[in-house]
Protein backbone atom coordinates (compact mmCIF):
# COMPACT_ATOMS: atom_id res chain seq x y z
CA UNK A 1 0.00 0.00 0.00
CA UNK A 2 2.88 2.34 0.78
CA UNK A 3 4.01 2.18 -2.81
CA UNK A 4 0.87 3.85 -4.06
CA UNK A 5 1.62 7.52 -4.69
CA UNK A 6 -1.65 8.40 -6.37
CA UNK A 7 -4.08 9.53 -3.68
CA UNK A 8 -1.40 10.47 -1.19
CA UNK A 9 -0.94 13.97 0.16
CA UNK A 10 2.43 15.67 0.66
CA UNK A 11 2.19 18.67 2.98
CA UNK A 12 3.74 21.80 1.57
CA UNK A 13 3.22 25.48 1.13
CA UNK A 14 3.69 26.14 -2.57
CA UNK A 15 1.40 28.19 -4.76
CA UNK A 16 -0.17 24.95 -6.03
CA UNK A 17 -0.87 23.85 -2.45
CA UNK A 18 -2.59 27.13 -1.71
CA UNK A 19 -4.89 27.05 -4.72
CA UNK A 20 -8.56 26.54 -4.05
CA UNK A 21 -9.33 22.80 -4.31
CA UNK A 22 -12.26 23.59 -6.58
CA UNK A 23 -10.07 25.26 -9.16
CA UNK A 24 -7.60 22.40 -8.99
CA UNK A 25 -10.32 19.80 -9.45
CA UNK A 26 -11.85 21.72 -12.35
CA UNK A 27 -8.42 22.17 -13.86
CA UNK A 28 -7.85 18.45 -13.78
CA UNK A 29 -11.14 17.73 -15.52
CA UNK A 30 -10.44 20.28 -18.23
CA UNK A 31 -6.87 19.09 -18.65
CA UNK A 32 -7.86 15.46 -19.02
CA UNK A 33 -10.57 16.38 -21.54
CA UNK A 34 -8.36 18.49 -23.75
CA UNK A 35 -5.42 16.12 -23.61
CA UNK A 36 -7.16 14.06 -26.30
CA UNK A 37 -6.93 16.96 -28.72
CA UNK A 38 -3.17 16.92 -28.62
CA UNK A 39 -2.35 14.98 -31.76
CA UNK A 40 0.73 16.63 -33.18
CA UNK A 41 4.15 17.73 -32.05
CA UNK A 42 3.35 21.32 -31.15
CA UNK A 43 0.25 20.56 -29.07
CA UNK A 44 2.10 17.86 -27.15
CA UNK A 45 4.96 20.21 -26.44
CA UNK A 46 2.52 22.81 -25.10
CA UNK A 47 0.81 20.31 -22.82
CA UNK A 48 4.09 18.87 -21.67
CA UNK A 49 5.52 22.26 -20.76
CA UNK A 50 2.29 23.18 -18.94
CA UNK A 51 2.55 20.05 -16.82
CA UNK A 52 6.24 20.58 -16.11
CA UNK A 53 5.62 24.18 -15.04
CA UNK A 54 2.79 23.05 -12.75
CA UNK A 55 5.02 20.40 -11.21
CA UNK A 56 7.87 22.87 -10.73
CA UNK A 57 5.50 25.35 -9.08
CA UNK A 58 4.29 22.70 -6.66
CA UNK A 59 7.87 22.17 -5.41
CA UNK A 60 7.16 18.46 -5.04
CA UNK A 61 10.15 16.29 -5.94
CA UNK A 62 9.98 14.85 -9.43
CA UNK A 63 10.69 11.42 -7.98
CA UNK A 64 7.17 11.23 -6.57
CA UNK A 65 5.65 11.55 -10.02
CA UNK A 66 7.94 8.96 -11.52
CA UNK A 67 7.01 6.62 -8.68
CA UNK A 68 3.36 7.44 -9.33
CA UNK A 69 3.69 6.17 -12.85
CA UNK A 70 5.60 3.05 -11.89
CA UNK A 71 2.67 0.82 -10.84
CA UNK A 72 0.97 1.59 -14.15
CA UNK A 73 3.99 1.25 -16.39
CA UNK A 74 3.16 -2.34 -17.38
CA UNK A 75 -0.29 -1.34 -18.58
CA UNK A 76 1.01 1.72 -20.38
CA UNK A 77 3.70 -0.18 -22.22
CA UNK A 78 1.25 -2.94 -23.11
CA UNK A 79 -1.16 -0.53 -24.80
CA UNK A 80 1.69 1.39 -26.38
CA UNK A 81 3.10 -1.75 -28.01
CA UNK A 82 -0.33 -2.72 -29.22
CA UNK A 83 -0.65 0.64 -30.89
CA UNK A 84 2.78 0.32 -32.39
CA UNK A 85 2.35 -3.12 -33.92
CA UNK A 86 -1.26 -3.16 -34.97
CA UNK A 87 -2.01 0.24 -36.46
CA UNK A 88 -1.96 0.09 -40.22
CA UNK A 89 -0.95 2.82 -42.61
CA UNK A 90 2.07 4.98 -43.20
CA UNK A 91 5.44 3.92 -44.54
CA UNK A 92 6.95 0.81 -43.15
CA UNK A 93 10.11 1.25 -41.07
CA UNK A 94 10.52 -2.25 -39.78
CA UNK A 95 8.97 -5.57 -40.62
CA UNK A 96 9.42 -9.00 -39.06
CA UNK A 97 6.86 -11.69 -39.68
CA UNK A 98 3.47 -10.32 -38.79
CA UNK A 99 4.99 -7.47 -36.76
CA UNK A 100 5.11 -4.29 -38.68
CA UNK A 101 6.06 -0.83 -37.45
CA UNK A 102 5.23 2.15 -39.59
CA UNK A 103 6.11 5.80 -39.01
CA UNK A 104 2.40 6.47 -38.41
CA UNK A 105 1.93 3.73 -35.82
CA UNK A 106 5.12 4.73 -34.07
CA UNK A 107 3.83 8.29 -33.79
CA UNK A 108 0.49 7.06 -32.43
CA UNK A 109 2.24 4.89 -29.86
CA UNK A 110 4.41 7.74 -28.63
CA UNK A 111 1.30 9.91 -28.37
CA UNK A 112 -0.58 7.33 -26.30
CA UNK A 113 2.42 7.01 -24.05
CA UNK A 114 2.63 10.75 -23.49
CA UNK A 115 -1.10 10.99 -22.83
CA UNK A 116 -0.95 8.31 -20.17
CA UNK A 117 2.03 9.83 -18.47
CA UNK A 118 0.57 13.33 -18.52
CA UNK A 119 -2.78 12.20 -17.10
CA UNK A 120 -1.05 10.33 -14.30
CA UNK A 121 1.34 13.21 -13.61
CA UNK A 122 -1.50 15.66 -13.45
CA UNK A 123 -3.81 13.65 -11.24
CA UNK A 124 -0.88 12.78 -8.97
CA UNK A 125 -0.15 16.49 -8.74
CA UNK A 126 -3.72 17.13 -7.66
CA UNK A 127 -3.75 14.56 -4.86
CA UNK A 128 -0.19 15.31 -3.73
CA UNK A 129 -1.02 18.96 -3.16
CA UNK A 130 -4.61 18.74 -1.89
CA UNK A 131 -5.80 17.18 1.35
CA UNK A 132 -8.53 14.56 0.92
CA UNK A 133 -10.67 16.73 3.16
CA UNK A 134 -10.55 19.80 0.93
CA UNK A 135 -11.11 17.58 -2.09
CA UNK A 136 -14.37 16.38 -0.57
CA UNK A 137 -15.27 20.00 0.19
CA UNK A 138 -14.55 20.83 -3.43
CA UNK A 139 -16.74 18.00 -4.70
CA UNK A 140 -19.60 19.15 -2.51
CA UNK A 141 -19.20 22.75 -3.59
CA UNK A 142 -18.94 21.91 -7.27
CA UNK A 143 -22.07 19.77 -7.07
CA UNK A 144 -24.11 22.59 -5.49
CA UNK A 145 -25.59 23.73 -8.84
CA UNK A 146 -27.22 20.30 -9.05
CA UNK A 147 -29.22 20.89 -5.87
CA UNK A 148 -32.39 22.05 -7.69
CA UNK A 149 -32.32 18.74 -9.57
CA UNK A 150 -32.84 16.87 -6.29
CA UNK A 151 -29.24 15.72 -6.06
CA UNK A 152 -28.52 15.26 -2.31
CA UNK A 153 -25.41 17.43 -2.43
CA UNK A 154 -24.98 17.87 1.31
CA UNK A 155 -25.41 14.16 1.94
CA UNK A 156 -22.86 13.26 -0.71
CA UNK A 157 -20.40 15.68 0.85
CA UNK A 158 -21.02 14.36 4.35
CA UNK A 159 -20.66 10.77 3.21
CA UNK A 160 -17.43 11.57 1.42
CA UNK A 161 -15.88 13.28 4.41
CA UNK A 162 -17.08 10.59 6.83
CA UNK A 163 -15.69 7.83 4.63
CA UNK A 164 -12.36 9.61 4.35
CA UNK A 165 -12.29 10.11 8.09
CA UNK A 166 -12.97 6.42 8.72
CA UNK A 167 -10.45 5.02 6.23
CA UNK A 168 -7.57 4.87 8.74
CA UNK A 169 -9.89 3.58 11.49
CA UNK A 170 -11.14 0.74 9.30
CA UNK A 171 -7.58 -0.01 8.14
CA UNK A 172 -6.61 -0.44 11.80
CA UNK A 173 -9.65 -2.67 12.32
CA UNK A 174 -8.63 -4.80 9.36
CA UNK A 175 -5.09 -5.26 10.62
CA UNK A 176 -6.34 -6.10 14.09
CA UNK A 177 -8.86 -8.64 12.82
CA UNK A 178 -6.28 -10.19 10.49
CA UNK A 179 -3.79 -10.59 13.32
CA UNK A 180 -6.46 -11.98 15.62
CA UNK A 181 -7.45 -14.54 13.00
CA UNK A 182 -3.80 -15.38 12.28
CA UNK A 183 -3.34 -16.04 15.99
CA UNK A 184 -6.12 -18.61 15.65
CA UNK A 185 -4.43 -20.27 12.73
CA UNK A 186 -6.04 -18.69 9.66
CA UNK A 187 -3.53 -18.63 6.83
CA UNK A 188 -3.88 -15.64 4.50
CA UNK A 189 -2.49 -15.69 0.99
CA UNK A 190 -1.79 -19.43 0.98
CA UNK A 191 -3.13 -22.12 -1.29
CA UNK A 192 -5.07 -21.87 -4.52
CA UNK A 193 -7.50 -19.18 -5.52
CA UNK A 194 -10.53 -20.77 -3.82
CA UNK A 195 -8.68 -21.21 -0.54
CA UNK A 196 -7.48 -17.63 -0.74
CA UNK A 197 -10.99 -16.31 -1.26
CA UNK A 198 -12.26 -18.48 1.58
CA UNK A 199 -9.65 -17.10 3.96
CA UNK A 200 -10.97 -13.59 3.34
CA UNK A 201 -14.32 -14.43 4.96
CA UNK A 202 -13.01 -14.41 8.55
CA UNK A 203 -11.81 -10.83 7.93
CA UNK A 204 -14.77 -9.61 5.98
CA UNK A 205 -17.61 -10.60 8.29
CA UNK A 206 -16.17 -9.18 11.53
CA UNK A 207 -15.21 -6.05 9.59
CA UNK A 208 -18.77 -5.62 8.37
CA UNK A 209 -20.18 -6.26 11.82
CA UNK A 210 -17.87 -3.74 13.45
CA UNK A 211 -18.61 -1.16 10.76
CA UNK A 212 -22.32 -1.49 11.45
CA UNK A 213 -21.68 -1.03 15.14
CA UNK A 214 -19.54 2.01 14.44
CA UNK A 215 -22.16 3.47 12.15
CA UNK A 216 -24.81 3.07 14.81
CA UNK A 217 -22.68 4.73 17.50
CA UNK A 218 -21.71 7.52 15.12
CA UNK A 219 -25.32 8.20 14.20
CA UNK A 220 -26.28 8.41 17.88
CA UNK A 221 -23.40 10.77 18.58
CA UNK A 222 -24.34 12.94 15.61
CA UNK A 223 -27.95 13.10 16.70
CA UNK A 224 -27.01 14.00 20.25
CA UNK A 225 -24.95 16.84 18.83
CA UNK A 226 -27.95 18.27 17.05
CA UNK A 227 -27.44 17.02 13.50
CA UNK A 228 -30.74 17.35 11.63
CA UNK A 229 -29.61 17.19 8.04
CA UNK A 230 -28.20 19.77 5.68
CA UNK A 231 -30.81 22.51 6.08
CA UNK A 232 -29.97 25.49 8.24
CA UNK A 233 -26.38 24.45 8.72
CA UNK A 234 -23.44 26.80 8.58
CA UNK A 235 -19.98 25.76 7.49
CA UNK A 236 -16.82 25.92 9.54
CA UNK A 237 -14.59 25.28 6.59
CA UNK A 238 -14.85 27.94 3.91
CA UNK A 239 -13.30 27.73 0.49
CA UNK A 240 -11.73 30.88 -0.88
CA UNK A 241 -11.64 31.48 -4.59
CA UNK A 242 -8.77 33.90 -5.05
CA UNK A 243 -7.09 35.73 -7.88
CA UNK A 244 -4.68 32.85 -8.48
CA UNK A 245 -7.61 30.51 -9.00
CA UNK A 246 -9.11 32.78 -11.61
CA UNK A 247 -5.69 33.04 -13.24
CA UNK A 248 -5.43 29.27 -13.37
CA UNK A 249 -8.84 29.07 -15.01
CA UNK A 250 -7.80 31.71 -17.55
CA UNK A 251 -4.58 29.86 -18.30
CA UNK A 252 -6.57 26.70 -18.90
CA UNK A 253 -8.97 28.54 -21.14
CA UNK A 254 -6.00 29.83 -23.12
CA UNK A 255 -4.60 26.31 -23.25
CA UNK A 256 -7.91 24.94 -24.49
CA UNK A 257 -8.16 27.52 -27.24
CA UNK A 258 -4.54 27.04 -28.25
CA UNK A 259 -4.97 23.30 -28.42
CA UNK A 260 -8.16 23.57 -30.40
CA UNK A 261 -6.51 25.81 -32.97
CA UNK A 262 -3.25 23.92 -33.21
CA UNK A 263 -4.50 20.34 -33.29
CA UNK A 264 -4.31 18.67 -36.65
CA UNK A 265 -7.56 17.38 -38.00
CA UNK B 1 -30.89 24.76 44.47
CA UNK B 2 -33.51 24.04 41.88
CA UNK B 3 -33.85 20.84 39.97
CA UNK B 4 -32.47 20.94 36.45
CA UNK B 5 -33.68 17.47 35.55
CA UNK B 6 -36.62 15.62 36.97
CA UNK B 7 -37.35 12.07 35.98
CA UNK B 8 -40.75 10.83 37.09
CA UNK B 9 -41.88 7.20 36.98
CA UNK B 10 -40.12 6.43 33.74
CA UNK B 11 -40.58 2.99 32.26
CA UNK B 12 -38.84 1.76 29.17
CA UNK B 13 -38.11 -1.36 27.18
CA UNK B 14 -36.33 -1.73 23.88
CA UNK B 15 -38.77 -4.23 22.50
CA UNK B 16 -42.46 -4.58 23.19
CA UNK B 17 -42.09 -8.34 23.41
CA UNK B 18 -39.31 -8.07 25.94
CA UNK B 19 -40.48 -9.46 29.28
CA UNK B 20 -38.33 -7.60 31.75
CA UNK B 21 -38.46 -3.85 31.65
CA UNK B 22 -35.13 -2.16 30.93
CA UNK B 23 -36.19 0.67 33.20
CA UNK B 24 -38.90 0.05 35.73
CA UNK B 25 -40.64 3.06 37.25
CA UNK B 26 -37.50 5.14 37.72
CA UNK B 27 -37.71 8.52 39.45
CA UNK B 28 -34.92 10.84 40.44
CA UNK B 29 -33.84 14.42 40.10
CA UNK B 30 -30.64 16.29 39.39
CA UNK B 31 -29.95 19.67 40.98
CA UNK B 32 -28.52 22.68 39.23
CA UNK B 33 -24.74 22.55 39.13
CA UNK B 34 -24.62 19.13 40.71
CA UNK B 35 -22.21 16.36 39.77
CA UNK B 36 -24.21 13.16 39.75
CA UNK B 37 -22.63 9.77 39.21
CA UNK B 38 -24.71 6.85 38.09
CA UNK B 39 -23.25 3.47 38.86
CA UNK B 40 -24.46 -0.07 38.54
CA UNK B 41 -23.75 -3.36 36.82
CA UNK B 42 -23.77 -3.82 33.08
CA UNK B 43 -27.36 -4.04 31.95
CA UNK B 44 -28.73 -2.14 34.92
CA UNK B 45 -30.15 0.52 32.59
CA UNK B 46 -27.68 3.38 33.19
CA UNK B 47 -26.97 4.16 29.53
CA UNK B 48 -30.63 3.77 28.65
CA UNK B 49 -31.48 6.32 31.31
CA UNK B 50 -29.19 9.04 29.96
CA UNK B 51 -30.25 8.33 26.38
CA UNK B 52 -33.82 8.95 27.47
CA UNK B 53 -32.79 12.26 29.00
CA UNK B 54 -31.15 13.34 25.73
CA UNK B 55 -34.23 12.24 23.81
CA UNK B 56 -32.35 9.60 21.84
CA UNK B 57 -34.87 7.06 23.10
CA UNK B 58 -38.50 7.54 23.97
CA UNK B 59 -39.98 6.40 27.27
CA UNK B 60 -42.94 4.04 27.35
CA UNK B 61 -44.51 5.90 30.24
CA UNK B 62 -43.57 8.56 32.74
CA UNK B 63 -42.17 11.99 32.08
CA UNK B 64 -38.85 13.77 31.99
CA UNK B 65 -38.64 17.48 32.78
CA UNK B 66 -35.49 19.34 31.81
CA UNK B 67 -35.02 23.03 32.65
CA UNK B 68 -38.72 23.26 33.52
CA UNK B 69 -39.75 21.89 30.14
CA UNK B 70 -41.39 18.56 29.67
CA UNK B 71 -39.46 16.56 27.10
CA UNK B 72 -41.63 16.03 24.03
CA UNK B 73 -41.17 15.41 20.30
CA UNK B 74 -41.40 19.14 19.63
CA UNK B 75 -38.76 20.49 21.96
CA UNK B 76 -36.31 17.61 21.66
CA UNK B 77 -33.86 19.56 19.48
CA UNK B 78 -33.96 22.62 21.71
CA UNK B 79 -33.31 20.58 24.79
CA UNK B 80 -30.58 18.58 23.08
CA UNK B 81 -28.67 21.81 22.57
CA UNK B 82 -28.62 22.32 26.31
CA UNK B 83 -27.09 18.89 26.81
CA UNK B 84 -23.60 17.88 25.78
CA UNK B 85 -23.09 14.12 25.52
CA UNK B 86 -19.79 12.29 25.52
CA UNK B 87 -19.95 8.60 24.69
CA UNK B 88 -17.78 5.65 25.50
CA UNK B 89 -15.87 4.90 22.34
CA UNK B 90 -13.68 7.84 21.30
CA UNK B 91 -13.39 6.57 17.72
CA UNK B 92 -17.07 6.20 16.99
CA UNK B 93 -18.16 9.68 17.98
CA UNK B 94 -15.51 11.59 16.07
CA UNK B 95 -17.48 13.09 13.19
CA UNK B 96 -15.07 15.64 11.76
CA UNK B 97 -12.03 14.90 9.66
CA UNK B 98 -9.81 17.00 11.91
CA UNK B 99 -9.96 18.11 15.53
CA UNK B 100 -11.31 21.59 14.77
CA UNK B 101 -13.90 20.24 12.35
CA UNK B 102 -15.16 17.87 14.97
CA UNK B 103 -15.50 20.56 17.62
CA UNK B 104 -17.30 22.77 15.11
CA UNK B 105 -19.76 20.05 14.10
CA UNK B 106 -22.43 20.82 16.70
CA UNK B 107 -22.06 24.56 16.04
CA UNK B 108 -22.55 24.00 12.33
CA UNK B 109 -25.73 22.09 13.11
CA UNK B 110 -26.92 24.99 15.20
CA UNK B 111 -26.28 27.46 12.39
CA UNK B 112 -23.74 29.56 14.30
CA UNK B 113 -22.05 32.23 12.17
CA UNK B 114 -18.55 31.53 10.90
CA UNK B 115 -16.73 34.12 13.01
CA UNK B 116 -18.36 33.07 16.23
CA UNK B 117 -17.72 29.45 15.35
CA UNK B 118 -13.98 30.10 14.94
CA UNK B 119 -13.84 31.84 18.27
CA UNK B 120 -15.83 29.21 20.15
CA UNK B 121 -13.79 26.36 18.68
CA UNK B 122 -10.55 28.11 19.77
CA UNK B 123 -11.96 28.62 23.22
CA UNK B 124 -13.23 25.08 23.67
CA UNK B 125 -9.96 23.56 22.45
CA UNK B 126 -7.99 25.81 24.76
CA UNK B 127 -10.15 24.72 27.66
CA UNK B 128 -9.37 21.05 27.16
CA UNK B 129 -5.73 21.77 26.31
CA UNK B 130 -5.87 20.58 22.72
CA UNK B 131 -5.15 23.85 20.90
CA UNK B 132 -1.90 22.54 19.46
CA UNK B 133 -3.69 19.62 17.87
CA UNK B 134 -6.23 21.72 16.01
CA UNK B 135 -5.44 20.51 12.50
CA UNK B 136 -4.62 16.90 13.42
CA UNK B 137 -6.67 13.97 12.13
CA UNK B 138 -8.32 11.58 14.62
CA UNK B 139 -6.07 8.71 13.53
CA UNK B 140 -3.09 10.59 14.98
CA UNK B 141 -4.59 11.13 18.43
CA UNK B 142 -4.57 8.90 21.48
CA UNK B 143 -7.81 7.70 23.03
CA UNK B 144 -7.62 10.25 25.82
CA UNK B 145 -6.99 13.08 23.37
CA UNK B 146 -9.96 12.03 21.28
CA UNK B 147 -12.17 12.06 24.36
CA UNK B 148 -10.93 15.54 25.21
CA UNK B 149 -11.89 16.65 21.72
CA UNK B 150 -15.32 15.12 22.28
CA UNK B 151 -15.62 17.16 25.47
CA UNK B 152 -14.51 20.27 23.62
CA UNK B 153 -17.25 19.56 21.08
CA UNK B 154 -19.78 19.37 23.87
CA UNK B 155 -18.46 22.46 25.65
CA UNK B 156 -18.48 24.55 22.45
CA UNK B 157 -22.26 24.20 22.45
CA UNK B 158 -22.28 25.97 25.85
CA UNK B 159 -24.53 23.32 27.37
CA UNK B 160 -26.08 23.50 30.81
CA UNK B 161 -25.73 19.79 31.30
CA UNK B 162 -22.86 17.50 30.34
CA UNK B 163 -23.56 13.79 30.26
CA UNK B 164 -20.64 11.38 30.26
CA UNK B 165 -21.70 7.90 29.20
CA UNK B 166 -18.75 5.86 30.44
CA UNK B 167 -16.53 8.40 28.74
CA UNK B 168 -13.44 7.27 30.62
CA UNK B 169 -13.93 3.52 30.39
CA UNK B 170 -11.75 2.95 27.33
CA UNK B 171 -8.84 5.07 28.52
CA UNK B 172 -5.63 4.19 30.32
CA UNK B 173 -5.27 5.36 33.94
CA UNK B 174 -3.31 8.46 32.94
CA UNK B 175 -5.78 9.53 30.26
CA UNK B 176 -8.61 8.85 32.65
CA UNK B 177 -7.22 11.08 35.39
CA UNK B 178 -6.50 13.87 32.91
CA UNK B 179 -10.00 13.68 31.55
CA UNK B 180 -11.61 13.76 34.99
CA UNK B 181 -9.50 16.79 35.85
CA UNK B 182 -10.58 18.53 32.64
CA UNK B 183 -14.23 17.89 33.45
CA UNK B 184 -13.75 19.16 36.98
CA UNK B 185 -12.15 22.36 35.64
CA UNK B 186 -15.00 22.91 33.21
CA UNK B 187 -17.54 22.43 35.93
CA UNK B 188 -15.77 24.81 38.28
CA UNK B 189 -15.45 27.41 35.55
CA UNK B 190 -18.89 27.23 33.96
CA UNK B 191 -21.00 25.74 36.72
CA UNK B 192 -22.48 23.12 34.41
CA UNK B 193 -24.36 20.15 35.74
CA UNK B 194 -22.50 16.89 35.19
CA UNK B 195 -24.08 13.46 34.99
CA UNK B 196 -21.56 10.70 34.63
CA UNK B 197 -22.06 7.02 34.19
CA UNK B 198 -18.96 5.33 35.43
CA UNK B 199 -17.22 2.38 36.97
CA UNK B 200 -14.32 4.54 38.05
CA UNK B 201 -13.73 5.25 41.73
CA UNK B 202 -11.98 8.58 41.23
CA UNK B 203 -14.90 9.87 39.24
CA UNK B 204 -17.37 8.70 41.84
CA UNK B 205 -15.30 10.30 44.60
CA UNK B 206 -15.49 13.68 42.84
CA UNK B 207 -19.24 13.64 42.51
CA UNK B 208 -21.75 15.20 44.88
CA UNK B 209 -24.19 12.35 44.82
CA UNK B 210 -24.22 8.79 43.56
CA UNK B 211 -27.19 7.01 42.07
CA UNK B 212 -27.00 3.25 42.26
CA UNK B 213 -28.99 1.35 39.66
CA UNK B 214 -29.87 -2.31 39.75
CA UNK B 215 -31.99 -4.25 37.27
CA UNK B 216 -33.67 -1.16 35.86
CA UNK B 217 -34.46 0.38 39.19
CA UNK B 218 -32.83 2.83 41.52
CA UNK B 219 -31.35 0.85 44.34
CA UNK B 220 -30.23 3.81 46.40
CA UNK B 221 -28.83 7.31 46.30
CA UNK B 222 -25.99 8.31 48.55
CA UNK B 223 -23.02 10.59 48.89
CA UNK B 224 -19.76 9.01 47.73
CA UNK B 225 -18.69 8.68 51.35
CA UNK B 226 -21.80 6.77 52.33
CA UNK B 227 -21.40 4.60 49.29
CA UNK B 228 -17.76 3.76 49.93
CA UNK B 229 -18.67 2.77 53.48
CA UNK B 230 -20.53 -0.20 52.00
CA UNK B 231 -17.23 -2.04 51.75
CA UNK B 232 -17.26 -5.34 49.87
CA UNK B 233 -20.76 -4.62 48.65
CA UNK B 234 -19.22 -2.20 46.13
CA UNK B 235 -17.96 -5.11 44.03
CA UNK B 236 -21.51 -6.27 43.39
CA UNK B 237 -22.34 -2.76 42.16
CA UNK B 238 -19.62 -2.88 39.53
CA UNK B 239 -17.14 -0.70 41.41
CA UNK B 240 -13.74 -1.43 42.86
CA UNK B 241 -13.00 -1.24 46.55
CA UNK B 242 -11.13 1.97 47.40
CA UNK B 243 -7.50 1.51 48.28
CA UNK B 244 -8.03 2.86 51.80
CA UNK B 245 -10.81 0.38 52.50
CA UNK B 246 -8.60 -2.50 51.36
CA UNK B 247 -5.85 -1.21 53.62
CA UNK B 248 -8.23 -0.94 56.55
CA UNK B 249 -9.39 -4.50 55.88
CA UNK B 250 -5.85 -5.79 55.78
CA UNK B 251 -5.04 -3.98 59.03
CA UNK B 252 -8.13 -5.41 60.71
CA UNK B 253 -7.07 -8.90 59.68
CA UNK B 254 -3.72 -8.28 61.32
CA UNK B 255 -5.54 -7.42 64.53
CA UNK B 256 -5.24 -3.66 64.23
CA UNK B 257 -8.29 -1.89 65.55
CA UNK B 258 -9.88 0.33 62.95
CA UNK B 259 -13.35 1.67 62.53
CA UNK B 260 -15.37 0.23 59.68
CA UNK B 261 -16.13 3.65 58.25
CA UNK B 262 -14.67 4.95 55.00
CA UNK B 263 -11.51 7.06 55.13
CA UNK B 264 -10.05 9.26 52.47
CA UNK B 265 -6.31 8.77 51.99
CA UNK B 266 -5.60 11.89 53.99
CA UNK B 267 -7.91 10.84 56.82
CA UNK B 268 -6.43 7.38 56.99
CA UNK B 269 -2.95 8.83 56.97
CA UNK B 270 -3.82 11.13 59.88
CA UNK B 271 -5.51 8.30 61.72
CA UNK B 272 -2.52 6.00 61.34
CA UNK B 273 -0.08 8.68 62.51
CA UNK B 274 -2.30 9.34 65.48
CA UNK B 275 -2.54 5.66 66.39
CA UNK B 276 1.21 5.19 66.01
CA UNK B 277 2.02 8.09 68.26
CA UNK B 278 -0.24 6.64 70.93
CA UNK B 279 1.53 3.28 70.89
Amino acid sequence: MDKLILGRYIPGDSIVHRLDPRSKLLAMFVFISIIFWANNLITNIILFSFTVIAILLSKVKLGFFIRGVRPMIGLILFTTFFQMFFIQGGTIIFEFGFLRITDYSLGQAVMIFIRFVLIIFFSTLLTLTTTPLSLSDAVESLLTPLKPFKVPVHEIGLMLSLSLRFVPTLMDDTTRIMNAQRARGVDFGEGNIIQKVKSVIPILIPLFASSLKRADALATAMESRGYQGGDGRTKYRLLHWGLKDSLLMLTLLGLTVALFLLKST
Amino acid sequence: MTNIIEVKNVTFRYDKEQENLTLNNVSFHVKHGEWLSIIGHNGSGKSTMVRLIDGLLEAESGEIVILNQKLTEDNIWDIRQKIGMVFQNPDNQFVGSTVEDDVAFSLENKGVSHNEMKQRVEEALHLVGMSDFKTKEPARLSGGQKQRVAIAGAVAMRPEIIILDEATSMLDPKGRLELIKTIKDIRDQYGVTVISITHDLDEVALSDRVLVMKKGQIESTATPRELFARGRDLLTLGLDIPFTSSLVNALQLEGFKCQDAYYTEKELEDYLWESLSKM
